[in-house]
């Protein structure tokens, strides 16, 4: 085993972890002298000029293959996924200096970097020890994050929850995975498929199989693992719930994926309308219907935009778990192509939150009355946002939708048999238009009310809006000219 | 050539956005300029049409898209959708001329209706089905926002029933959509390759429904109509006219163009249901309009009665029925943009209010006398004088129901009694009324017409006379473009 | 122009109302001399192709463009000795009818335009051999008509000009859904061409090719379609039961309207049923031929008694001009069964003389009217006047001799056409001759009792004033006046022109 080439694969992982640690130092040494602002600054660029250079370095270099006896797999597909998350971690980054939650600023940074780098390490993890180590780094960096805020008591509670329910769901994985190791004596996911196989549907194994999508279920908030998930969005600090939302979501999507896929293919089942099989289909065709429903359903009389959006984000995943089911690379490439799009959308959207936020006080729909009058940029940006979760054309949101879908539709060789599903998510969708309009309803259709603050125009900083900006643009060329990444992740898989 | 009116469109929405002019003459200018430039597009691709059944289709442009999911950008345009492109043009300008008092937020208005001009440009002249839908679709966001902020009457609810409702009909469409790409082997999402490859009849026996019922939410179709009347009281005026001229004719278009063109033996089956419903349509919308106090209620229902004679139309599956239909679509579309400029510009911005027991006091012809011969033309166009172009469409839709399904072409008939019946009431409460509360100086004090409304009025009034007399110009368009081979499948299924 | 005499004839009173209506409101005042001398152009022009018709068979002054191809239809115009007549009963009737018109209306520019337009939409109707061309026109006179009653009526104008309207409408329409069935077996709107089709029994094995019915169900379904065709006409006429918008329409409208209304709107119903609903469905006719007999007897009858009873002068003229119209009815139908030649070209020749004369004397009662109303101002019962021929006996002398006309005294025009009609129906039915006599006796006691009540007896004080007729009235009269006797005396000036016409028609009708 080379360990110099293993480090040179995981030079941009390495590249964040090392930016961590400059930017906890750089903290401590500046604290004294700077104001909070100033080192908010600093900070930040530190940690988006490692981001910066660990994109570069991914860019650049040709992806790895497989590493370490093949304990990594650090591909086209995993590497696309590594690229979008330190895109994510940039957007998060950035929009924090807006919101100045804390005087930890080092540690803040320093958190978010190595969450990023747990969850770009779970992206390529093929050993079950790794995987497990990569999801621990990122989710206690992501229980800390979500716990900064200690003067506020829903902040507080809804850390703990994630903290509850998050370690729950490790036990569970964990469960799950040393069930398999039992059974298989394997502990790569590859490997320990043929053996798997011969088992058939050993009790065992069933439980091993469930223990394992409870835990993934979990990460990814389907129902009925998806109780933490409006606490945390709603009240954990903006950037934490921006990269639980988009970051986190997607790593745990690949993995689930590459679990299912890689892991259990011969014991997928069957969640046709008219045949239903024993396997993982099935559970996940409920957790789908049940999420893209509930989701929905009690998002439509939320009031708090972040919470409204944390239901969405629920439904979203049961959409997402359509591409799944689809069992191919076809559903693979779509749920990355709609995941990182979903991303993009949902950050900027918790962007503008935060933005509202902090200039009127909350986060309720009223709140964001009148907002083309205060921030036509915002609003404008809002608007992409929110349509693109809506998913309407031509933005990026409503082409990986259609991916997912089109790719459940054509799973099975013309059977249709997901159609069911389908036509219910589409359906969902449809209702789903409700509460999004809600939000934009406040922002453009109604006038700012003179009491709160006026009409007078709200400041935003400079980077916020470059992010915000690039963010909606991204959203809309992604929507319009979504050909050449989708081919892209389609070759990347199919290989 | 006809392209360029989609990418105008949505130049001239994104120019009056990013530079929001100051004077409201550049506004209206820029989106005037738009709107011209669209129609004088169409009319000229349409002028060029050759009209050869051997080679019906011009194809405008064709790049793959989304490779991987067999998507293509393929804009092309035959007859009929260059009758409705001409449609869009004319809706457009005369919408942009009723919208000359528009103050409030203009740019912003003008531009969300430019990109919804846009997105109807682009349904029609899409021949691949996801990029009609991706046009279909981004047409339903401006008509939320053109309700919902320059709105009348309970305008936020009306917007939101509108923009579900179109959106519960695209949801059905998509699974259609999906359902046929799945069926097909994922290949492509050509309309004319899917319609030449062919579905299994089992297939098209739920596939057509569930599509065609998609779209036709949004052509009006009894019992799902209720979004029209609501939302085309609630929207401002060219809104209400582009709603009713342009937005309702999507619906039919696509239930034609993708519906009916990919599942013909579906539509074989269920056309009696759909015939039927598009008959009850027809009486019903002309039933509720007779009793209806809002003067703005019984246009919007009327809409719902004429789509009925598309529907009506549509399902006949022989060539005169669907070239009346193609013809409705366009008569209803200019007739609907007079009322509805009539109601709700001429008449609603002066006097302030629509309610047919306060107009009948205020002698409205002797008011405003050239609104009075604008409603009349209209009424007359509308009840289906000969002359005028709801004559020859409701002749031919007719004609063709009478080869399909005779007793209800009798039933339409009573139908355009019906209409006739509301249009004459309306029109004599609404603007003559015979005991002026006030004298009639006084009242048309200031209260002229300004000559956008004129020109606006004129140029609706012109289109359908000149369609009603001269129905060639489009027919002999309209009825070689069903000459096509991939639409043969489904006149077949009609006698002749 | 040569070539396109008969478009002409439509386009001048168009171009008229073009012109009426375009004048801007400093010129109002000119919009009664423009709407006169373009009804003047155009009755001019319709004499002057009179003086070039020839009384031979065919359609003559002939124009044929291709107009709708895909539904057949063509621009298709000519004229026989019937539409001729027609066209200048139309050019006569709409020039007296603008003349009698007040001076000080409001709006005069509108009046004279949709007048204008009027005539327009029945020179096209008298004109058209494209059952498409005929139904627009038919249905554009509908329009002006409506706002003509419904701008200058009377104090019922709003429901009487909806209901006229919506009668008329729905007639068409079903006429308009029995066209469509014949279109789809036939593929032509022609009205020559499906006359002749019809002739050669054409219609009903076209009916059974294109539909698969058998022989006899299309018989039956032609008879569906004709009596489509029939209800769209006998409401125009009117047929009894079908009249129930012409007193009000009559009566409400202004005075000049009610001429045109009367005079020639009534013969368009006739006129189709000379020129589409014999030719192409008289066995269809022949079918029900004893109910609609009786039907026709019944309005000659029926309207005569209704006459009787009114006492508002133009109801009582309304009633009157149904009974009129009732033996051309008659004379219709009873020439379908009448099985000598002679006797179908008598009733057939006096249907078109009493649609002309009717068209005349009608138009003279309610013009006379319209200066009784002028000097009454406004009143016209017939309780309300009396004695009126001691202040106005030349007032009295014109009357008289319009309401003689009318009552068919012989020597006056109103004569020969209910006598060629009798001549006929006794041919055919002389039952129902027996039965109309009685009409024509109530007609005599009804018009003989209206000039009693209001020229004879003490004149009431209030009229004492009445002045007569004014030279300019007199002038307005004079021709009215000379056409009755002419026509009265030496019906040939008539019958000249449209012998061919009747010659085919009664070969037609033959069982």
């Amino acid at each position: 085993m080379n360990y110099g080439a293993i480090a040179w694969a995981l030079a941009p992982e390495a590249i964040l972890a090392l930016t961590a640690l400059a930017v906890l130092g750089m903290d401590a040494a500046l604290a004294r002298r700077w104001s909070v602002p100033v080192r908010w600054r600093a900070a930040v660029a530190a940690g988006v000029a490692g981001c910066l250079g660990a994109l570069v370095w991914m860019a650049a270099a040709d992806p790895p293959g497989r590493l370490a006896g093949g304990m990594l797999v650090l591909d086209d597909a995993s590497r696309f996924v590594c690229q979008a998350l330190a895109v994510l971690t940039m957007a998060s980054l950035v929009l924090s200096i807006e919101t100045a939650l804390t005087e930890h600023i080092g540690e803040y940074v320093a958190l978010m970097l190595l969450a990023t780098v747990g969850l770009m390490l779970m992206a390529g993890a093929e050993n079950m020890v790794l995987v497990y180590a990569s999801l621990e780094l990122a989710s206690l960096s992501l229980y800390a994050l979500a716990a900064f805020q200690r003067e506020s008591r829903h902040g507080l509670e809804a850390a703990l929850k994630y903290f509850l329910l998050g370690g729950m769901s490790s036990a569970f994985l964990l469960y799950g995975m040393s069930a398999l190791y039992g059974l298989s004596g394997e502990v790569e996911l590859s490997r320990m498929a043929p053996k798997l196989a011969r088992l058939g549907m050993d009790p065992l194994l069933i439980v091993a199989l469930a223990s394992v999508v409870v835990g993934l279920g979990f990460k990814v908030a389907v129902v009925p693992f998806h109780l933490w998930a409006p606490d945390v969005y709603q009240a954990a600090p903006l950037p934490t719930a921006a990269l639980v939302a988009s970051g986190s979501k997607m790593a745990s999507f690949y993995l689930l994926i590459r679990f299912m896929l890689e892991g259990f293919p011969e014991l997928a089942g069957r969640a046709d309308w008219r045949g239903w099989e024993g396997g993982w289909m099935p559970l996940l065709g409920m957790a789908a219907a049940l999420s893209i429903g509930l989701g929905n359903l009690v998002a439509l009389v939320q009031s708090s935009v972040r919470r409204l959006l944390a239901y969405s984000a629920i439904a979203h995943a049961g959409y997402a778990l359509l591409g799944v089911m689809a069992g191919n690379a076809e559903g693979t490439a779509a749920v990355v192509y709609y995941l990182s799009t979903y991303a993009l959308a949902v950050i900027g959207a918790f962007g503008v939150a935060g933005i509202v936020e902090r200039n009127s006080g909350g986060d309720r729909l009223e709140n964001f009355a009148g907002l083309w009058q205060r921030s036509p940029l915002l609003a404008a940006c809002l608007f992409v946002f929110i349509l693109s979760l809506a998913g309407l054309p031509p933005l990026a949101g409503f082409v990986g939708k259609f991916a997912v879908f089109a790719a459940a539709a054509g799973a099975g060789g013309g059977g249709l048999g997901l159609i069911w599903l389908i036509a219910w998510a589409l359906g969902m969708s449809a209702v789903s238009l409700y509460y999004y309009l809600q939000v934009l309803k406040q922002a453009y259709v109604r006038e700012a009310e003179a009491g709160r603050g006026s009409s007078a125009a709200w400041r935003v900083l400079p980077a916020t809006r470059v992010v915000l900006l690039g963010l909606a643009v991204a959203v809309v060329l992604l929507g319009c000219f979504p050909g050449g990444v989708l081919s892209w992740l389609r070759a990347a898989l199919g290989s | 050539m006809a392209s360029w009116t989609i990418y105008l469109s949505f130049i001239g929405a994104a120019l009056l956005l990013a530079v929001r002019p100051r004077d409201m003459r550049w506004v209206r200018g820029l989106a005037l300029g738009t709107a011209l430039a669209g129609l004088v597009l169409g009319l000229a691709a349409a002028a060029r049409y050759p009209a050869d059944p051997a080679a019906p289709l011009i194809v405008l442009a064709r790049a793959r898209w989304i490779p991987s999911l067999g998507i293509e950008y393929y804009l092309a345009a035959d007859g009929i959708s260059l009758t409705l492109v001409v449609l869009t043009g004319i809706a457009s300008v005369a919408g942009v001329l009723f919208s000359w008092n528009v103050e409030r937020r203009a740019a912003e208005y003008f531009a969300l209706y430019l990109a919804l001009i846009g997105g109807v440009y682009g349904v029609f002249l899409s021949f691949d089905w996801f990029l009609l839908f991706v046009f279909y679709e981004v047409a339903i966001v401006p008509k939320y926002f053109l309700i919902a902020i320059w709105g009348s009457t309970r305008r936020e609810y009306g917007a939101m029933k509108l923009a579900l409702y179109s959106l519960v009909g695209s949801a059905l469409v998509l699974v259609g959509m999906l359902a046929a790409y799945g069926v097909s082997g994922g290949q492509t999402f050509n309309l004319i390759e899917l319609a030449r490859g062919g579905f299994s009849s089992g297939f098209q026996t739920w596939a057509f429904p569930v599509v065609f019922v998609g779209f036709a939410v949004l052509a009006g179709i009894w019992p799902l109509h209720t979004w029209a009347p609501t939302g085309h009281v609630a929207a401002p005026t060219a809104a209400s006219m582009l709603l009713a001229g342009v937005v309702m004719k999507l619906g039919a278009y696509g239930a034609l163009r993708v519906g009916m063109m990919l599942f013909p033996q579906g539509a074989m089956v269920w056309r009696p249901l759909f015939a039927g419903l598009g008959v009850i349509g027809i009486l019903y919308g002309a039933c509720v309009a007779l009793v209806q106090r809002d003067f703005k209620f019984v246009i919007g229902y009327s809409s719902v009665s004429h789509m009925g004679f598309v529907l009506l139309g549509l399902m006949t599956l022989n060539a005169t029925g669907v070239g009346g239909a193609v013809m409705q679509m366009f008569s209803h579309g200019i007739i609907a943009g007079l009322l509805f400029a009539v109601v709700g510009r001429m008449v609603y911005d002066r006097m302030h209010t629509r309610d047919l027991a306060d107009l009948e006091g205020m002698a409205l012809n002797r008011v405003l006398p050239f609104a009075g011969l604008t409603f009349a033309v209209a009424c007359a166009a509308s009840m289906g004088v000969p002359g005028f172009s709801g004559f020859i469409s409701e002749l031919l839709v007719v004609i063709g129901a009478w080869k399909a399904f005779p007793p209800l072409a009798v039933l339409a008939g009573v139908g355009i009694v019906a209409g006739a019946a509301y249009t004459l009431r309306v029109l004599q409460k609404s603007f003559f009324g015979d005991h002026p509360r006030a004298p009639v100086e006084e009242m048309g004090r200031g209260q002229g017409l300004t000559w956008p409304e004129r020109a606006g009025a004129v140029l609706l009034m012109a289109a359908t006379v000149v369609v009603g007399l001269y129905p060639s110009l489009l027919l002999d368009i309209i009825m070689p473009s069903l000459q096509a081979s991939w639409m043969q499948a489904m006149l077949k299924g009609g006698q002749g | 122009m040569a070539g396109h005499e008969l478009t002409w004839l439509t386009m001048a009173p168009l171009l008229g109302a073009a012109v009426v209506a375009c004048l801007p409101r400093s010129q109002e005042a000119r919009a009664r001399p423009i709407g006169l001398s373009a009804a003047g152009i155009a009755l001019a022009w319709a004499l002057g192709l009179a003086l070039r018709f020839q009384d031979l068979p065919g359609y003559q002054f002939v124009e044929r463009l291709s107009w709708i191809p895909y539904l057949g239809v063509e621009y298709h115009l000519g004229v026989d000795g019937l539409g001729l007549a027609m066209a200048l009963l139309t050019g006569f009737v709409m020039l007296l009818a603008l003349m009698v018109s007040r001076t000080g209306l409001e709006r005069p520019r509108l009046y004279y335009a949709l007048f204008l337009l009027l005539e327009a939409g029945l020179m096209g109707t008298f004109t058209a051999l494209n059952f498409f061309h005929w139904f627009l026109c038919w249905e554009l006179s509908l329009i002006p008509a409506f706002f003509l009653i419904r701008l200058w009526g009377g104090p019922m104008r709003g429901s009487v000009s909806t209901g006229f309207f919506l009668y008329t409408l729905a007639g068409s329409v079903a006429m308009l859904l029995a066209f469509q069935v014949l279109f789809l077996a036939t593929g032509t709107f022609d009205l020559p061409g499906l006359a002749r089709l019809s002739q050669e029994g054409g219609v009903t094995a076209r009916l059974s090719e294109y539909f698969g019915w058998p022989e006899g169900v299309s018989r039956r379904v032609l008879g569906w379609v004709g009596a489509g065709v029939f209800l769209g006409l006998a409401v125009k006429v009117p047929l009894m039961p079908l009249h129930g918008w012409l007193p009000g329409a009559y009566a409400e409208a202004p005075t000049a309207v009610t001429m045109v209304l009367t005079g020639v709107m009534s013969k368009m119903g006739l006129y189709g049923f000379l020129r589409i609903m014999g030719p192409i469905f008289a066995d269809a006719m022949r079918g029900a031929w004893g109910m609609l007999m009786v039907l026709a007897v019944v309005t000659v009858v029926g309207s005569a008694a209704a006459a009787w009873a009114q006492k508002d002068l133009k109801r009582l003229l309304a009633y009157s001009s149904i009974n009129h119209l009732g033996y051309c009815l008659l004379g219709i139908f009873a020439a379908l069964q009448c099985g000598s030649e002679s006797a179908r070209q008598a009733a057939l020749g006096g249907v078109i003389l009493q649609m002309f004369n009717h068209g005349i004397n009608a138009a003279t009662l309610f013009g006379l009217v319209a200066l009784v109303e002028r000097r009454s101002g406004g009143l016209r019962d017939l309780d309300d006047f009396g004695g009126l021929r001691k202040a106005a006996p030349v007032f009295c002398g014109v009357m008289g001799m319009a309401v003689f006309a009318s009552l068919g005294l012989p020597g006056l025009n109103g004569f020969p056409g209910e006598f060629l009609i009798f001549t006929g129906v006794f041919a055919a039915a002389p039952w129902a001759a027996v039965a109309s006599v009685l009409g024509l006796l109530l007609t005599a006691v009804f018009l003989l009792g209206l000039m009693q009540r209001m020229f004879h007896g003490p004149l009431p004080g209030r009229w004492s004033g009445w002045t007569d007729l004014s030279p300019r009235e007199w002038a307005m009269m004079i021709p009215s006046l000379g056409l009755m006797l002419v026509l009265g005396v030496y019906p040939q000036a008539l019958l000249g022109i449209v012998n061919a016409a009747v010659v085919e028609l009664a070969a037609v009708w033959a069982p």
